[in-house]
């Protein structure tokens, strides 16, 4: 395998996932094989071809801004793993 | 049993009075109670609601002039695990939700529940949509109604399930891969991934968006022709959704296959392919073709590119659409010092290890220094595909393929190698590139074990018309669809 390699606990902190030890090490060698699979993209000729990011674009799809119903504070907060005074609570992010 | 009828076959039922919903709902109930513990098909229901709904039906039923225009009063359906029901769990096949309740039904649901259905049951998955067994679920394994050592495929192996185990009428699943399609062959039930646009996926939640569809598992072609209509049509909550004319699929199906041209792509003659299910594929196309289709061979000669493809995009996408599961504003929160960690621990405890390497490998297709060479190439090469569909379909009116390669294969048997397993997805992973509409149905079965086998029809862009009227006609000609698992 070709593969470029992967530093899973890199791009695991970007995914904002913890990884145990374990989990590490195993990704590292699934992966390696997956990147290895999909190498081959790299035979096909793409010169002057557009990319495709939705298979039927529509574009400018647009609406009247206009205030229309909406899901009321306590609905959005039904779900909520920790909340108060109409609000969700989070850790502290600033001192 | 009530619970064994097509979905034509019970609406004809219910609306001259012979049953009532509630006899409808009730005979569901008592086959998940008689099989629910080979299946597994559920991840929960709520019978006392699917009642309530169903004496609701019987008053409508009691006046004609109130449900002569609901196609689908008092037939239950059932969802998949990622399908938003109003005031009913949502869970996505995963732990990090927690005790998610959906504040809002999706638009397919209400679509159907606006035609009078009667909708169920949260059924099993691979989280998050992302497998091809249904053993990635936090719910344990779904098995196959046919052979329960097997698996029932995936994602939407729970609503293939449920629909080949009568434990319903008719379910919802989504296709991003192959999802509907894959499952519905395994479990010998019909499957339809539509053209992307044609279902609203608002209240669905996201794995990748530019390729999820939400499709119908039903018992004959009919029944998938009825539900497509009903949740069809442009929403202004999917600004995705095409304004496209919703055609009259049910009325349509009639009138037979003659002068049709079918194509059969040589590039999946693949030396994997089972030869039982070549020979049940082939025999397929003769007799389509003794009803009156022209086959000719066409060729898709970027096939090859397609799983590699579709596992760039697919990751790259889930890893954004996946951000959200965050611990902030619902689902399992794990406490932290700061954000950042509270993010990490949760999304490491609440996600199991197919979805975390999914997003790990989005992630890192989408990280500085490696999207020209993985993401964009990959979105090039999409065209490239999706170019190879447009060319063929000026040739012919749909094509013809086998939907798996293989019969469902044993649980375990492929779950610790992730490559094998995305490979399963070959035939029905372009589809959703190209954007086009497929459907399996079933054609056969393998000698011992026996077990279903599917045919894939994939048709032009909005072509639905055409490939449901291919099924139809090879179903009404073949009885593959009438035979039942024993589940003894």
């Amino acid at each position: 395998m070709a593969a470029a390699e992967i530093d899973v606990k890199y791009v695991a902190h970007l995914a904002r996932i913890a990884l145990s030890p374990e989990e590490e090490h195993k990704l590292s060698a699934q992966l390696g094989n997956i990147l290895g699979y999909i190498e081959k993209l790299k035979q096909a000729d793409v010169s002057g071809v557009e990319p495709t990011a939705h298979a039927f674009p529509l574009v400018n799809v647009t609406r009247p801004d206009e205030v229309r119903p909406s899901m009321s504070n306590e609905d959005a907060l039904r779900n909520a793993p920790a909340k108060a005074n109409g609000l969700f609570i989070v850790p502290k992010i600033v001192e | 049993m009530l619970n064994q009828l097509t979905l034509s076959e019970l609406t004809a039922k219910l609306a001259n009075r012979e049953v009532s919903a509630r006899e409808a709902v009730q005979a569901c109930l008592d086959q998940i109670n008689r099989v629910e513990g080979k299946i597994h098909a559920f991840i929960s229901y709520d019978a006392a609601d699917a009642l309530g709904q169903a004496d609701a039906a019987d008053k409508l039923l009691a006046d004609k002039g109130k449900s002569a225009n609901l196609p689908l009063v008092g037939v239950p359906i059932a969802a998949k695990d990622v399908l938003s029901v109003k005031g009913q769990p949502l869970n996505c096949g995963s732990k990090i939700l927690g005790k998610f309740i959906s504040p809002y039904d999706a638009t397919a649901i209400q679509k159907l529940r606006a035609a009078g259905a009667i909708i169920f049951g949260r059924l099993n998955m691979d989280e998050f949509a992302m497998g091809s067994s249904t053993e990635n679920s936090a719910f344990g394994v779904t098995r196959n109604p046919w052979d329960t050592s097997r698996i029932p495929g995936g994602s939407s192996g729970g609503s293939a399930a449920a629909v080949a185990a009568d434990e319903c009428i008719a379910s919802l699943g989504t296709d991003t891969g192959g999802s509907i399609r894959q499952p519905a062959a395994l479990c010998g039930v019909v499957g339809m991934k539509p053209s992307y646009g044609r279902i609203s996926r608002f209240g669905l939640v996201a794995f990748a968006s530019s390729l999820d569809q939400i499709g119908p598992f039903t018992k004959s072609v009919r029944d998938a022709a009825t539900l497509l209509e009903a949740m069809s049509g442009i929403d202004r909550m999917d600004s995705t959704s095409v304004p496209q004319k919703v055609p009259r699929y049910a009325a349509n199906l009639e009138g037979g296959i003659k002068g049709l041209k079918l194509g059969l792509p040589k590039e999946y003659m693949i030396g994997g392919l089972d030869m039982e299910v070549k020979a049940a594929v082939d025999a397929a196309v003769k007799q389509l073709e003794k009803l009156g289709a022209e086959i000719i061979e066409v060729s898709l000669p970027h096939t090859d590119y397609a799983v590699a493809t579709y596992y760039i995009i697919a990751t790259a996408e889930a890893s954004a659409n996946l951000a959200r599961f965050d611990g902030v504003r619902y689902g399992a929160r794990m406490d932290g010092a700061d954000p950042i960690e509270m993010y990490g621990k949760t999304r490491g405890a609440g996600f199991g290890a197919e979805v975390k390497r999914r997003i790990i490998l989005g992630t890192y297709v989408l990280s500085s220094g490696y999207y020209d060479a993985y993401y964009l190439r990959a979105q090039k090469v999409r065209t490239l595909i999706r170019n190879d569909f447009l060319k063929a379909f000026e040739k012919v009116d749909a094509i013809v393929t086998p939907t798996t390669p293989t019969a469902a294969f044993k649980i375990g048997e492929k779950s610790d190698d992730p490559l094998q397993m995305y490979l399963s997805d070959i035939f029905t992973i372009s589809c959703n590139l190209a954007g086009i509409c497929g459907l399996s149905l079933p054609c056969g079965f393998t000698k011992s074990p026996k077990l279903p086998i599917g045919l894939q029809l994939l048709g032009k862009p909005f072509g639905e018309e055409t490939i449901l009227k291919i099924a139809h006609t090879y179903e009404q000609n073949t009885g593959w669809h009438r035979e039942k698992p024993t589940l003894t």
